[in-house]
This record gives C-alpha cells, sequence and structure tokens, in this order.
C-alpha cells in the first residue's frame, strides 16, 4: 500500500511535478480551443453538402462520405503519426515546415470533423421535413431555409452529443504527444522518466478530469432543460 | 383566363393514385372551397398548385405562369402563393413575431422596422399583438393557426390556400378570420371536410 502511494501519489513528487504538467497541460488547452472551433465550422459545412439535393452534387456527397467513413474508422494515433511524421517527410513547402503545434491540430481536426459531421447530419435530419415545406412555402430559397429554419433547430438539439464528442476530443489532445507536442501527458512522462516515480501522470490526470467534469455536468443540465421543456410543449 | 387553371392533374405516391385527372379553374376575386373526406386528396392538391409537390401528370397555371413546363422561379412564384398548413408548421424557434417577419424581410427585402409594424398591424388585426413575443409552443392550437395566417399573408400573397383552416379555430373567430384573409387576398381556395 506504501508503495503505491509513494509511486502514485506522492505528495513530494505532487509538487515538483506540478509545474511541467501544467505548462504541458496548457499546450492542451490550446489544443482543444483550436481544435474545437476547426470542427464545429468545418463538420457543419460537411453535414450541409451530404445533405444537399440533386444529382449535380452527387460527386461532392460521395466525396464527403469517404471522408467521413475513412475518418471515423482510422484511429487518431495511426492519423497524428501520418500527419506529424508523413507531412514533414514530403518536403512540401506549405504541409512541411509546419510546428508539432499545428499537426496536431490537423491531425484531431480531421478525425473529429468526421464524428461531429455524423452529429450535425443527424440533428438536421430529426428537424421535420414540414418545416422545410413551411419556410420553402413563404419564397425562402433552400438556402435561406437551411441558414434561418433547419439548422438553428438542428444545432440547439445536437448540442449534447456534440458537447460529448468534445469531452473526448479533450481527452485524446493527449495523444498527439506521440509526434512530439510538448502537452500535459509528455511533460508527465518525461518527469517520471526522469524521477523514477508515477505521481506526474496522476497530476495530469487531475487536470484533465477538472475539465471534464463541469462540461459533463453542463452536459447533464441542457439535457434535462430539454426534457423538461418538452414535457411541457407536449401537454 | 381564371387566375388557377389545373387540368388533367394526376398525382401518385407508389401506387397509391392520390388525385387523378383534376380539373379546376378559380377565377380572380372568387373564394373556392375543397370539400371532400379526410384522405381525397384536398392537402395534396393544394401543395401541387406551389410546387411543394411535383404533379406526375398534367398542367397547372397560376396567375397565366405555367407550373409545370420546368422553366419558373419556383422563389417568385411562392412569394404569391400564401398556404396555411393543416398543422400550422410554425418555426419553434422564433416568436410569434420572429415567425411572421422572417420571409417578408429576407425575401421581400424589407427592413426590419417596416416588417415588424406590418407583422405588429397584421397581429392587431387577428387579436394576438400581445402574443407577438411568445414562443409557438405557449400558444393554443388555435392561436397558432392564426399566427399561420398572419405568417402567410406578411407575404402580400395573391392567392391563399388554407388547408383545414376552420378545424382549429373557435367559431367565433372564423368569420372574422375569413373576413381578414379575404381582404387581403384576392383568391382564396380553401379545403375542409365540411363547408366553413
Amino acid at each position: 500500500m506504501n508503495q503505491v502511494v509513494h509511486t502514485f501519489l506522492s505528495p513530494h513528487d505532487f509538487r515538483v511535478s506540478l509545474p511541467d504538467v501544467w505548462a504541458g497541460f496548457k499546450v492542451n488547452l490550446k489544443l482543444m480551443v483550436v481544435s474545437e472551433s476547426l470542427v464545429l465550422v468545418l463538420a457543419l459545412a460537411i453535414a450541409l453538402v451530404r445533405g444537399l439535393p440533386g444529382r449535380g452534387a452527387k460527386p461532392l456527397r460521395a466525396l464527403m462520405i469517404v471522408y467521413t467513413d475513412f475518418f471515423r474508422g482510422t484511429p487518431l494515433i495511426l492519423v497524428a503519426f501520418v500527419v506529424g511524421f508523413g507531412l514533414p517527410a514530403l518536403n512540401l513547402h506549405v504541409l512541411s515546415n509546419l510546428s508539432n503545434f499545428t499537426y496536431g491540430v490537423i491531425a484531431l481536426t480531421l478525425v473529429y470533423t468526421a464524428y461531429v459531421t455524423e452529429v450535425y447530419r443527424a440533428g438536421i435530419e430529426s428537424v421535420h421535413p414540414s418545416q422545410r415545406m413551411a419556410a420553402r412555402s413563404l419564397g425562402l430559397s433552400y438556402a435561406q431555409s437551411m441558414r434561418y429554419v433547419v439548422v438553428p433547430q438542428a444545432v440547439r438539439r445536437v448540442v449534447p452529443p456534440l458537447l460529448n464528442d468534445f469531452i473526448g476530443l479533450q481527452k485524446d489532445t493527449a495523444l498527439v504527444s506521440v509526434i512530439g507536442v510538448a502537452e500535459a501527458a509528455l511533460q508527465a512522462q518525461g518527469y517520471s522518466q526522469t524521477y523514477a516515480n508515477f505521481t506526474s501522470y496522476t497530476v495530469a490526470a487531475v487536470f484533465f478530469v477538472l475539465l471534464t467534469i463541469p462540461l459533463a455536468r453542463f452536459t447533464d443540465h441542457l439535457i434535462a432543460k430539454r426534457e423538461r421543456r418538452e414535457r411541457a410543449a407536449a401537454t | 383566363m381564371s387566375f388557377v387553371e389545373a387540368r388533367n392533374v394526376t398525382k401518385r405516391f407508389g401506387d397509391n393514385t392520390v388525385l387523378s385527372g383534376v380539373d379546376l379553374d378559380v377565377g380572380e376575386h372568387e373564394v373556392v372551397c375543397l370539400i371532400g373526406a379526410s384522405g381525397s386528396g384536398k392537402s395534396t392538391l393544394l401543395r401541387c398548385l406551389n410546387l411543394l409537390e411535383e404533379v406526375d401528370e398534367g398542367t397547372i397555371a397560376v396567375d397565366g405562369q405555367s407550373l409545370t413546363n420546368g422553366k419558373i422561379d419556383i422563389n417568385a412564384l411562392r412569394r404569391k402563393i400564401g398556404i396555411v398548413f393543416q398543422a400550422y408548421n410554425l418555426f419553434p424557434h422564433m416568436t410569434v413575431i420572429e415567425n411572421v417577419m422572417l420571409a417578408p424581410v429576407k425575401t421581400r427585402r424589407l427592413n426590419s422596422r417596416h416588417a415588424r409594424s406590418e407583422a405588429v398591424e397584421l397581429l392587431k388585426r387577428i387579436g394576438l399583438a400581445d402574443k407577438a413575443d411568445e414562443f409557438p409552443d405557449r400558444l393554443s392550437g388555435g392561436q397558432q393557426q392564426r399566427v399561420a395566417i398572419v405568417r402567410a399573408l406578411a407575404m402580400g400573397p395573391k392567392l391563399m390556400l388554407l388547408d383545414e383552416i376552420t378545424s382549429a379555430l373557435d367559431p367565433q373567430l372564423v368569420s372574422e378570420v375569413l373576413n381578414l384573409v379575404r381582404e387581403l387576398a384576392e383568391v382564396v381556395l380553401s379545403a375542409s371536410r365540411s363547408s366553413p
């Protein structure tokens, strides 16, 4: 028991490793904010393209389906390797000289955009067709009826599952340590290898949990609020 | 020439023929009622008249423009044709006044102050001015129905298509609402299960 406490929960190592792990965790926070912003915008765009009507849009729709299938099926760690080590190896002018942080953002965004596209799509499809019909009957164009009637309702409905995916993304920022982004997990690993003590991992875990809990409770709160509203509307 | 002219209109959903060779003429300043049992295709016919459904056979012309030759600006046409759905189909994420103002602001390019005063005026006429800032789920069925009517009228349509609008309205309001519709739209086509 003492051994366990000493190895994982040593107060001394907690104090000593804290500044480095915190410095790393700030990188995680930056990864989250940048990736999540990109994901929110790109995923909505792709979901809208996948919903485009007509035969002319078929190649575009197919392209988006290939993209989502591929990146939903590929483990993030593989994408991180390919982006973080593969792109620099290409010796391309633009894509080969970016920072590890940027490669991390690209990998996270590629994978999570694929997930979030499906979330948006489910939301868009859950809006009853009569809403679209009503909008079109007023003379709004297809784009206007999406913009003002369908998407606002869809987005409201998907906020809870969206936040769930973001909790996943927050944790997965630790995975881009494999391409050398100096985030919390990598800092913790550095400490543990130097001092043969694993308390630094506990420190990193505490940071992640402290960040996730409020978001999880907020998600619960939103779901409960919506249930109350829908029950009130049904009566 | 009639304002609405439908010839031999046929509409099928799979094997189910809903409309079979329907001819219809509605003249300027006429109010025409379609009366029939539920399931007889009244709503489908109304939806065909503003191209929310495509017809399988036959021709339709509204205000001298053919809807069925494929060369029409659907959005421009629909601004001349208001429709009130049986299920109202208000936009639940917008307040009453936002529901009414949306199309005038976005398609008639009215500035929002002008659109708002028009909307308030119409809501007053129909007894709902005090509900302008409520969301539709706070309104009764009859009130939602009236908002749907005002939303369609706010586009200044020449033709109003009404789908069972008398079923949700309080009896003492029916004539008032119909008078308003007649006053603002030149031509009215109303579907119901019994005569209003």
